[in-house]
């Protein structure tokens, strides 16, 4: 059975069923490029020594979120088929966190759609990461969520085709 | 009136708890919610400035009203991806 467009899932991440969600949803034969993101945890941050992740997420508003998000991207770029897996509970080190696939007729707005999805999914998905590292653990904080905000959407956008 | 509160992350931690059921007046916004909850958890207060709402799963403003049977949510600052 094929993933949705947009999940959160506990289970390691498969990129390959996210390219071909992403390639179904362009439609056959219409896509000549895909690009991939995939987020994963690295060893260290900050200066310490990270043991694993744990991501937890609001999920009706974290898909919803995908929702407006993969929508924005259409408008950006039209014929963009996006998917996105997002992955919670423990992640270890090493592991994906995220993967985006972005298929589109051609690699230039393949690419920049990608690019856009993750820069988006950082400001305003309702997800949230608690590092344990040697010593201890902490939550990061990153951005406060609001989809409102214009200033942050053309940052994205700028980052995108930067 | 009878809402449900969600809180996630370093915010629940504060809380104690990932839900609660309170009882707000009628003609509350959801600012009124939070001070009411920040009032109860006196060391949550301070998060105001960096917090995002969502009410029934939909972001929402601070001044948008809730109703009876609402769930309302107060979103950390976001660290997906």
């Amino acid at each position: 059975m094929p993933i949705p467009l947009l999940s959160i899932t506990a289970d390691a991440l498969d990129v390959q069923a996210v390219v071909r969600r992403a390639e179904d949803e362009t439609g056959a034969g219409r896509h000549g490029a895909v690009a991939v993101f995939i987020g994963s945890v690295r060893g260290e941050n900050l200066g310490r020594r990270v043991v694993e992740l744990h991501y937890e997420a609001y999920e009706p508003l974290a898909l919803s979120a995908f929702g407006i998000i993969a929508a924005e991207a259409g408008e950006a770029w039209p014929g963009v088929g996006i998917a996105v897996r997002h992955r919670v509970g423990r992640v270890a080190v090493g592991d994906a966190s995220i993967v985006i696939a972005a298929a589109a007729p051609h690699r230039a707005e393949a690419f920049q759609a990608c690019r856009y999805v993750i820069e988006r999914v950082k400001q305003i998905a309702p997800i949230w990461k608690r590092e344990v590292f040697e010593g201890g653990e902490a939550w990061i904080e990153g951005a406060t969520a609001d989809p409102s905000d214009a200033a942050a959407r053309k940052a994205a956008y700028e980052r995108a085709c930067g | 009136m009878r809402i449900t509160i969600l809180v996630f992350a370093k915010l629940r931690d504060l809380v104690g708890a990932p839900r609660l059921v309170r009882d707000v007046a009628a003609g509350s916004t959801i600012e009124d919610v939070w001070r009411a909850l920040a009032g109860e958890f006196p060391a949550a207060g301070p998060y105001r400035a960096a917090l995002s709402a969502a009410v029934n799963a939909g972001y929402a403003k601070f001044s948008t009203p809730v109703a009876e049977g609402d769930e309302v949510a107060f979103l950390p600052p976001v660290s997906g991806g």
